[in-house]
């Protein structure tokens, strides 16, 4: 497939990098590319000039701190996260990450990518939303952290506006998490994924695939009945396809809900 | 760093030197199959699905029509082309070979370099493992169960019924 007349540029660091975005309007990251070279070949997308992270060893790479804090560079690869031993300090990472389409993506495609193109089947916003991450976010005018639960704004839109980068992915010491899909084939696109963390009190439960972004459910206890409730108390308005209408969207949500929080349990005690 | 349509770059591709001049638009793929003439490597779907593509990047297995031709600069790439030598197929090619593993055989180079990456990382893979490293690989004459049985067998191991 031949793309739409592009430019490339390979910045030598973060700050060219964020320079570039910002100077050209038509102007996109390029991470791992298994979701954005797609879109170009379809004219989905079509960027003016692409601007490769690949070479930027200080987005990649996972730092876990004393506290058990891990710090997760943009650019840090699924097939990274599932052999990385810092990782296992929060296992559900790695699990998940194992999940994603199949070796050759995950050996390319990269945690950034996935959350910041915000495909609502998407494995990784749910999860971080869950884990109460933080994301760090580079423009031209300096450095910002957005709590994840805020780092989503739309169908492919994040807080990570034009111009700006997302960094790092911070995430929290904890371990009592779960993650529940329902994918087309095994590690598949899903059609409904929920992740739960039961670390900080209230469980956290998010649904992913029923709308633009993901769905935070709070609630008051890990008891099936509560999460069951909580999740319809939702009032979700999943979207109906060839895959799944969206009543049967609105069963998976609760069925799977109940799923992540009961593995979180046993991670738990 | 400046953004350019195009650029010259340097590969090393089953241990040969190229340097060309490529489009940024174009898909390694293309690079690979029309300006080296490596027409090994097949393009299935041309979506990221089928893994015909498939080739190794600094020793990584990757759908080389995900990636810019340009992204792949001063790499060292294997395709199917680079197994064997001297005309000689190699322990997991002849495996192929003597198990049926390919009916049409388009799928084959992406099967062959997914398999390859697989017994590299882990040289006695279960059934299990061997049909996860083949995920990303689409045989559309669904041929799997002889391809299964040709990497057991190039893993020296009992070929299942």
């Amino acid at each position: 497939m031949l793309l739409r007349e592009v430019e490339y540029a390979r910045p030598a660091s973060v700050g060219d990098a964020v320079r570039l975005l910002a100077e050209r309007d038509g102007a996109r990251a390029l991470a791992g590319g298994q979701t954005l070279v797609n879109v170009m070949k379809a004219r989905a997308a079509s960027p003016d000039v692409v601007v490769d992270l690949n070479g930027l060893e200080e987005l990649k790479g996972i730092e876990l701190g004393p506290d058990g804090t891990l710090e997760i560079g943009a650019m840090t690869t699924y097939t990274e996260i599932v052999e990385s031993a810092e990782a296992r300090a929060r296992p559900i990472l790695g699990e998940v990450c194992a999940q994603i389409a199949d070796v050759q993506v995950r050996n390319r495609g990269t945690i950034g990518g996935n959350v910041c193109s915000n495909d609502p089947t998407n494995h990784l916003p749910p999860l971080v939303v869950a884990l109460g991450g933080t994301m760090t976010i580079r423009g031209t005018g300096g450095e910002r952290t957005v709590p994840a639960e805020e780092f989503f704004l739309g169908v492919y839109m994040t807080a990570a506006g034009p111009g700006e980068l997302l960094t790092t992915v911070t995430i929290p010491a904890g371990k009592a998490d779960g993650f529940a899909s329902l994918p087309i084939g095994r590690d598949g696109t899903c059609i409904v994924n929920v992740a739960a963390s039961l670390d900080g009190g209230a469980p956290r439960v998010v649904v992913g695939c029923v709308d633009a972004v993901p769905v935070l459910v709070r609630p008051e206890s890990a008891e099936d009945d509560a999460v069951r409730g909580a999740v319809r108390a939702a009032g979700l308005q999943p979207p109906d396809d060839v895959h799944a209408p969206a009543e049967y969207r609105r069963h998976l949500a609760e069925v799977l809900a109940v799923r992540a929080v009961r593995a979180a349990k046993e991670r738990a005690s | 760093m400046t953004p350019e349509t195009a650029r010259t770059i340097a590969v090393d591709v089953n241990g040969v030197s190229y340097e060309r001049e490529v489009e940024a638009r174009k898909l390694l793929i293309h690079f690979l199959r029309d300006d080296l003439d490596l027409t090994g490597s097949h393009v299935g779907c041309d979506t990221g699905n089928c893994g015909a593509c498939s080739v190794l990047l600094d020793g990584v297995l990757l759908k080389s029509c995900m990636l810019l031709a340009v992204q792949a600069d001063g790499t060292s790439i294997r395709t199917v082309e680079g197994l064997g030598s001297d005309g000689e197929l190699d322990a997991l090619q002849q495996a192929f070979a003597d198990h049926h593993a390919l009916q049409c055989g388009y799928c084959t180079p992406g099967m062959l370099m997914s398999a390859s990456w697989l017994l590299e990382r882990n040289p006695r893979p279960s059934e299990e493992e061997i049909r996860r490293a083949i995920q990303g690989n689409i045989c559309r004459c669904t041929g799997y169960v002889n391809i299964v049985r040709a990497v057991q067998a190039a893993s020296g191991q009992e070929v299942s019924e």
